[in-house]
C-alpha cells in the first residue's frame, strides 16, 4: 500500500457457532489484519469458504466480530451504536453484492431501489433534487438514464442491473465501496463494463473498492493490491502484479497453477 | 468419422403465448475422439441443446424438426421412447446436468442410485453385478470405493460432480454431453473433474465429449473443436486455436475479447464489452440475431438470416463471410 489507511482490521475473528447442547464450532475468519489504501482497489481472494464473505460482513456491520476489531476514521466501529452514527457509517461505506436480480423487487420498476437510500441523508430533498441526482450518478456508471429508469428488472441485463446497483451506492458519495463477487453472476461480454466502472470511480471520485472474489483474473485486471485468503486466514498480500506473477505462498502458488489460462495448456490433467 | 450428427435441429419452449425459440438451425458433427467445447452466454440456448441433444425433451420443449443421426445412419428422433431408453440414453448419448449438485437423491446411497441406472438397462443384471463393476469402474477412475456407500451430502461439491460422472459414463456411452460440469466448483476441484473427463475419453470409457461452459479459459484447455452459439443459433465452429486467437464472426470476436485470466496481457489489453444485451428469444431479431449488436452490420444483416458458410475448415454464421 503506497498511500494511507482508511479503513484496518486488527487481529479480526469469527467463530459461528451451532448446537443447542453440544456447541460446535466453525473459525470463519482468524485473526485478520488488513489495511485498505485511500483510492485504491484492494481485493479480498480465497475459494469458497476461505471467509471472504464474512469478512466483509463484519466491516458492514451486518455481524459483529468474535474478536478483534474495524477501524474507520480512528474508531471502532462496533463504537457506532447511535442511529446517527450507523446512518453515518452507512453513508460512507456502502456495499454491493452478488446477484444484482435478487436486490430488486421484479414487480416494482428498477426506479424503487433509489427510494430508500435517500433517507440516509439528513435533510429531505425534492423530487427534482432526487432525480436529478439519480440522472447523475447512472451517468456516473455508464448507463443512460432515459435507457434504465421506467423499466422492470427483467428488462435489463445483468451488467447492467449491477450498474444500476453502483449507481444508487454512489448516491449518498461514499468513500468506500464493499463489491462482494459483483461480478461472478454476470456474462463476459457486459461484466467487463461493470469493471470499468469501478477502475473509473477509482479514478474520478478517488473511491476506496474492496473487491472481494473468487477469481485470480479479475483480482488481477482491475485491482492494486491483492489479499488471498485461505481457511480464515490472509496468506500472501501485496501489490497485484507481485502477488500473482512472483507468488510466494505455497497456497497462491497451487492456486495460481489450478486457474486454466489462455497462453498453453496445462501439462498434466 | 463422427459418432453424432446434428442436423437442422430447431428445439423450441411452447408457451400459451408464443415459441421461445431457443435452438434454431443447429447443424454440427461431433468426431471420433474429441472433445466438443460449446461456448455461449446465459440464455444462448445452450442447456436446452443438451437436453436436445441427449433426447431428454420435455414439455414445454418441443423438437420442432431436425436429426439426429448415430454413426450407423440412424435418427434417434425417430426412435420409440422405450428404445430410445433402453438403447440410447446412457448407452449411446450420456447427459451429466448442470445441477449435478442436486442430480443425486439425497435420501439413497450412491449404490442403489447406481443399481437403478443400470437395471433400467439390463434388467436381469444381479446386483452384486453391479455394484462389483461400479467399484471397479470408481477405482479406475480414482474415486474412493467408500463413495459408493456413502449419501450425496456426505460428498463435497467436486466429489459429488466427479460421482454424476462415473455414473453418467458407467454404460460405457460413446458421446458424453456435459452442461456446465465445473461451474459452480473452486478452481481446484474444477482440474480434477477435467481432468476425469479427460480420462474417460483416455481409457476409451467415453469416445467423444460434448462440453458446453460460458469459460473459455476451461475450453482452452481441454477442447479440440469449440461451437460458438449467440441466442439459440450457432454462429461459428472451429478448430479450438483459431476460435479462440483468430475468430471470425464479430460476436466471438467480442466473446473472446472479455476472457480474463491472471496473464500478464490481460492488463496491457483494453477489454471491450459487447453493447446491449442479449434478445429475448421469444421475439429474436430478424435477420443475423446478433445485428443490433454489431458495429459492423449492414442493412441486409437486419433482413435475412445468413448461412453457416465454411471458410478453410471452419464454418461461419455472417454475411461478412458469404
Amino acid at each position: 500500500m503506497s498511500g494511507e489507511a482508511i479503513l484496518k482490521t486488527e487481529d479480526l475473528s469469527k467463530t459461528y457457532e451451532s448446537g443447542l447442547f453440544r456447541k460446535r464450532s466453525v473459525v470463519a475468519v482468524d485473526k485478520v489484519s488488513f489495511q485498505m489504501g485511500r483510492g485504491e482497489i484492494d481485493s479480498l481472494v480465497g475459494e469458497s469458504g476461505s471467509g471472504k464473505t464474512t469478512v466483509a460482513r463484519i466491516i458492514l456491520k451486518l455481524l459483529p466480530p468474535t474478536s478483534g476489531k474495524v477501524i474507520y476514521r480512528n474508531r471502532d466501529i462496533s463504537e457506532f451504536k447511535k442511529p446517527k452514527d450507523l446512518i453515518d457509517y452507512r453513508r460512507h461505506v456502502q456495499a454491493i453484492f452478488q446477484d444484482p436480480y435478487a436486490s430488486f423487487n421484479l414487480f416494482y420498476r428498477v426506479d424503487r431501489v433509489f427510494n430508500i437510500i435517500f433517507k440516509l441523508f439528513d435533510n429531505p430533498m425534492s423530487k427534482d433534487e432526487r432525480k436529478s441526482m439519480v440522472q447523475s450518478s447512472l451517468k456516473m456508471v455508464g448507463l443512460n438514464p432515459d435507457e434504465i429508469l421506467g423499466k422492470y428488472p427483467h428488462q435489463l441485463s445483468g451488467g447492467q442491473r449491477q450498474r444500476v446497483l453502483i449507481a444508487r451506492s454512489l448516491i449518498v458519495n461514499p468513500e468506500i465501496l464493499l463489491a462482494d463477487e459483483p461480478a461472478s453472476m454476470i456474462d463476459a461480454s457486459t461484466r467487463v463494463d461493470v469493471l470499468k466502472v469501478f477502475l473509473d470511480l477509482k479514478k474520478s471520485q478517488g473511491l476506496s473498492i474492496l473487491f472481494i472474489t473468487h477469481d485470480l483474473g479479475l483480482a488481477y485486471y482491475i485491482s492494486d493490491r491483492i489479499l488471498v485468503m485461505q481457511k480464515g486466514r490472509i496468506v500472501e498480500e501485496g501489490e497485484a502484479e507481485e502477488v500473482i506473477m512472483r507468488p510466494r505462498h505455497e497456497y497462491t502458488k497451487d492456486l495460481l497453477s489450478s486457474i486454466p489460462t489462455l497462453s498453453k495448456r496445462w501439462e498434466e490433467i | 468419422m463422427s459418432v453424432l450428427n446434428a442436423e437442422d435441429i430447431k428445439a423450441y419452449y411452447k408457451l400459451l403465448d408464443g415459441d421461445v425459440r431457443a435452438v434454431e438451425d443447429v447443424t454440427f458433427s461431433l468426431l471420433k475422439r474429441e472433445v466438443l467445447g460449446i461456448a455461449g452466454e446465459s440464455g444462448c440456448g445452450k442447456s436446452t441443446l443438451a437436453a436436445t441433444l441427449s433426447t431428454i425433451i420435455l414439455p414445454p420443449l418441443r423438437l420442432v424438426e431436425g436429426k439426429l443421426l448415430t454413426e450407423n445412419g440412424e435418427d434417434v428422433f425417430k426412435l420409440p421412447e422405450r428404445t430410445l431408453r433402453r438403447e440410447i440414453r446412457g448407452k449411446y448419448i450420456a447427459l451429466v446436468p448442470q445441477s449435478a449438485m442436486n442430480a443425486l437423491n439425497p435420501t439413497r446411497r450412491i449404490r442403489d442410485l447406481i443399481i437403478d441406472a443400470v437395471s433400467a438397462h439390463y434388467p436381469r443384471i444381479a446386483r452384486e453385478d453391479v455394484l462389483k463393476n461400479a467399484a471397479q469402474r470408481f477405482e479406475e477412475l480414482g474415486l474412493p470405493s467408500r463413495v459408493l456407500e456413502s449419501y450425496s451430502f456426505e460428498l463435497s461439491g467436486g466429489m459429488k460432480q466427479r460421482t454424476v460422472i462415473a455414473i453418467s459414463s458407467l454404460l460405457d456411452p460413446k458421446v458424453l454431453i456435459a452442461d456446465e460440469p465445473t461451474s459452480a466448483l473452486d478452481v481446484s476441484t474444477q482440474k480434477t473433474v477435467l481432468s476425469l473427463l479427460l480420462n474417460l475419453r483416455k481409457r476409451g470409457i467415453v469416445q467423444s465429449i460434448v462440453f458446453i461452459t460460458h469459460d473459455i479459459a476451461v475450453l482452452r484447455q481441454i477442447a479440440d473443436r469449440i461451437v460458438v452459439m449467440y441466442a439459440g443459433m450457432i454462429v461459428e465452429i472451429g478448430g479450438m486455436k483459431d476460435t479462440i486467437f483468430n475468430p471470425l464472426h464479430p460476436y466471438s470476436k467480442g466473446l473472446m475479447s472479455t476472457v480474463i485470466v491472471p496473464e500478464p496481457e490481460i492488463r496491457r489489453r483494453a477489454l471491450t464489452a459487447i453493447p446491449g444485451a442479449p434478445p429475448n428469444l421469444r421475439n429474436p431479431p430478424i435477420g443475423c440475431r446478433f445485428h443490433p449488436r454489431c458495429a459492423l452490420s449492414s442493412s441486409k444483416c437486419g433482413q435475412e438470416v445468413p448461412t453457416l458458410v465454411t471458410v478453410n475448415r471452419r464454418a461461419v454464421r455472417c454475411w461478412l463471410y458469404a
